[in-house]
């Protein structure tokens, strides 16, 4: 208990290093993830293979790989930036592959006869997809984006090995300082229940607003 | 190919979408060129960065570490499946205590970063890296399968179940003669996907010294007498993490089609060839 | 309904390609050179040899029982520091001053040295490696503090370290651990000169990473501009690309060099104090500093006063 009333400040800006991550991620991760499932519906086929290859690539790198990758390589190309901008754009750039699928398989959840009806009816490309498609594909993807964010929070524990300030990396100071290693871990553990909840929260939100059965 | 969003293209899209092919094609080669540039003028394919892994004794120190990796991934995969097993059939108990046990376990363990329960085994319990690695991939991995093993059971029909009861089965004979048999069937594939994630995250040893395939990797990629081969390194590992992957998520895709035309799995929705991400409180992925 | 653009086939096609270049791999390695790539930097003269004390015993400590239960030793040491303790990937051999300090010690301790089980920890993990009983003891630029003596025990010191400052040959603004203010500086995480540069010089930017090698990596490509640890094993980086890297200012303060020993195992501590006095004595620290850290330029000081503090 102790713990957590003495180290109050090191613990919240753990914390807020962990929620600005997983916000900034998530970000990059839904506009990635939207734009890489525009590539793989488009009649373009080089557009579809430019982003076949990219969730496959993304999919099936392991994410620690992925932050060795990019906090220790891009440097040798001349791009410097702060660790937490490098963190989020590996975050982001993994997470996105996972998003560009549960979108895609929103998209092929609206029926075909919706485009046709539509089509039929004079409607140009930008009104079916704004009036007809994406409002059905987007009420059945919300649980899927739901869970994937929920594992990117939890994969920004991975950052903290990276110089990232995050609230796994909290522990190595507090553990030098002598306090109960156990009780260390049950309030970081505490902090990234209260960040996956409070995202499952909002999405059941979302869902029970928008939400239909699949 | 008629989709909700675009119909078969007439002569006149067809020309549109020639010239965007082109256009695109020629940004991605353009994107690409840039890259291949960027890697020759920074000298990354220098005769001093890559004849180090012409020597033996590179080769075996990656192959080992790739070993290290394997080995941690089937000693998590074999506990993981049994541990889930055991976490489903505390949670498909009839036994209020069993399940509220099950229950709180298998939440709990989902809702925690795999890293921290790793973290948490090797510094707190001060544990051997491996078996930290292993206990906390387990821990992970066997909550996500029970849930899968659980949402499979029951999306088995229930004529199945039915029967079995009106022919005189007890609970246990039911769970064994008819019911898992079908859920495993079906839920095969999600479970070969989780197993990929559990692949992945061998990975994560790297983080607590384990000595596995990255580790092997960072070992040979600072080395100064090698001319810091970071890059060369991350391109020989990379294809290797990426094709085993691959290797089992095809390998998840083509078990997904061949029990689709199973007939002794007709009473099942086979699950789809995805990791079981479920949220708390679980919708099931759709197939 | 289609799972993804690329039919059965063609992922079949991309998953047998990778295994047989997974297979290729494995092939390759049979076609491999022998031997090590070659070595940048200067080399040490010839490496003394450590007697075995014969009919050694020291029921007294635990530690040792375990040890010679085992049958050998096994030592945690670093692997990235060059002449200090440095693995070479190919052989697997290590090499360093602290390598001689720990076979001299297994000698003394009636252990072969060429049986010793040699293993890599980094600097966050040296005190959860003792407690746990992961090693035997640690023998890794391992620097004597009063905040460590509260989780480990300590035999030596057995040199006498001072922290300095790592930059590019191109650097000019840096004389001095008083010009880093603003500018990013590199160390170890959970290391002394982290927590020092963190005290006394706040104006500096920290930066921290596992090891030293990704720190000096990280200098070489303009991340950083200055790496901050012990002289001697900047030296050892220094004296392996000369043309890049160089030490500037003076030492700024102590770190004397100790062996980690699990806490409370004080007859193994003392022990090992017995031992690097009669290796001071008879020659045989100085002939193993001059076989490596001497190569990289500095030649051998005097060893500091051994430090017997009472059991704990």
């Amino acid at each position: 208990m102790n713990v957590l009333l003495d180290n109050l400040s090191l613990y919240g800006k753990g914390l807020l290093g962990t929620v600005e991550l997983t916000v900034f991620a998530s970000l990059l991760a839904l506009v990635l993830g939207f734009l890489m499932a525009a590539f793989r519906v488009a009649p373009v086929g080089s557009l579809r293979a430019f982003g076949t290859a990219w969730v496959t690539v993304l999919r099936n790198t392991p994410l620690t790989l992925l932050f060795f990758a990019v906090v220790l390589g891009l440097p040798r190309f001349g791009l410097v930036l702060p660790f937490n901008l490098f963190a989020i754009l590996a975050l982001g750039c993994y997470t996105s592959a996972f998003i560009c699928e549960a979108v895609r398989s929103g998209i092929n959840t609206v029926p075909v006869g919706q485009g046709e009806a539509a089509r039929s009816l004079g409607m140009t490309f930008p009104q079916t997809l704004g009036g007809i498609v994406l409002p059905q594909a987007f009420r059945s993807v919300i649980p899927p984006i739901g869970s994937t964010l929920i594992a990117l929070a939890k994969n920004s524990a991975i950052a903290g090995a990276f110089s990232v300030t995050e609230l796994l990396g909290v522990y190595k100071p507090l553990s030098e300082l002598g306090y109960s290693i156990i009780w260390t871990f049950v309030w970081i553990a505490v902090g990234y229940l209260i960040v996956t909840l409070t995202i499952s929260a909002l999405f059941n939100v979302l869902e029970k607003r928008y939400g239909v059965a699949r | 190919m008629t989709t909700a969003l675009y119909d078969i293209p007439g002569p006149r899209t067809r020309q549109r979408h020639r010239l965007y092919g082109l256009l695109s094609t020629a940004l991605i080669l353009a994107l690409l060129g840039g890259v291949v540039y960027l890697l020759f003028s920074t000298g990354q394919f220098t005769a001093a960065k890559w004849t180090p892994f012409t020597y033996k004794g590179i080769q075996e120190l990656l192959l080992r570490g790739l070993g290290n990796t394997l080995k941690a991934f089937a000693l998590a995969a074999v506990l993981s499946l049994a541990l889930g097993g055991v976490l489903a059939t505390g949670r498909l108990s009839e036994h209020r205590i069993a399940r509220w046990v099950s229950t709180v376990l298998v939440e709990f363990f989902r809702a925690m970063p795999v890293l921290v329960m790793i973290f948490f085994i090797y510094v707190a319990l001060q544990a051997e890296p491996l078996i930290a690695l292993v206990a906390g991939l387990t821990l992970y991995n066997g909550s996500v399968l029970a849930e899968v093993f659980r949402s499979g059971v029951h999306s088995v029909d229930r004529g199945q179940r039915e029967a079995a009861y009106a022919l005189g089965m007890r609970k246990t004979q039911v769970m064994t003669h008819v019911l898992v048999p079908q859920a495993v069937r079906a839920m095969l594939p999600a479970i070969i996907s989780q197993l990929v994630v559990a692949l992945k995250d061998t990975s994560l040893g790297y983080l607590i010294t384990y000595e596995e395939f990255l580790h092997a990797g960072k070992l040979i990629a600072s080395n100064l007498d090698y001319d810091l081969p970071f890059i060369p390194v991350v391109m020989i590992i990379s294809p290797i993490y990426i094709g085993m992957c691959m290797l089992l998520s095809w390998l998840a895709h083509w078990v997904s089609q061949r029990q689709r035309r199973n007939p002794k799995v007709e009473a099942v929705e086979v699950a789809a060839p995805e990791p079981g991400t479920l949220l708390p409180g679980g919708h099931r992925p759709p197939a | 309904m289609p799972h993804s653009h690329s039919s059965p086939l063609r992922r079949a096609l991309a998953g047998v390609v990778f295994a047989v270049f997974a297979v290729l791999a494995l092939a390759l390695a049979g076609c491999g050179r022998e031997g090590s790539p070659p070595v940048k930097g200067p080399k040490g003269s010839e490496l003394p040899q450590y007697p075995v004390a014969k009919n050694f015993s020291l029921p007294a400590s635990p530690t040792w029982v375990k040890a010679k239960r085992r049958g050998h030793l096994v030592i945690g040491v670093k692997e990235d520091q060059p002449y200090l303790g440095e693995r070479d990937p190919a052989s697997g051999q290590y090499t360093g001053f602290d390598i001689e300090i720990a076979k001299m010690m297994s000698a003394a301790l009636g252990f072969p040295p060429h049986t010793i089980e040699f293993k890599t920890i980094a600097s966050a993990n040296r005190e959860t490696a003792l407690q746990n009983g992961q090693i035997d003891l640690y023998v890794g630029t391992y620097t004597i503090n009063d905040k460590r003596k509260k989780l480990v025990g300590f035999a030596g010191p057995y040199y006498l370290a001072g922290q300095s400052l790592l930059v590019r040959t191109d650097e000019n603004d840096i004389k001095g651990p008083q010009d880093l203010a603003g500018k990013r500086v590199c160390s170890a995480a959970g290391s002394t000169p982290y927590q020092r540069i963190q005290a006394d010089y706040p104006k500096a930017v920290l930066v921290s990473y596992d090891t030293y090698s990704v720190c000096v990596d990280n200098l070489l490509t303009y991340q950083v501009a200055a790496v901050t640890t012990d002289d001697a094993i900047l030296l050892g980086y220094a004296a392996k690309v000369p043309d890049e890297l160089k030490v500037v200012g003076k030492p700024f303060s102590e770190e004397p060099y100790g062996i980690g020993v699990p806490r409370g195992d004080n007859a193994l501590r003392f022990a090992l104090d017995d031992a690097l006095a009669a290796n001071e004595k008879n020659g045989n620290w100085r002939k193993a500093y001059e076989a490596t850290l001497g190569a990289s330029g500095v030649p051998a000081p005097e060893p500091p006063p051994i430090d017997r503090y009472p059991a704990t």
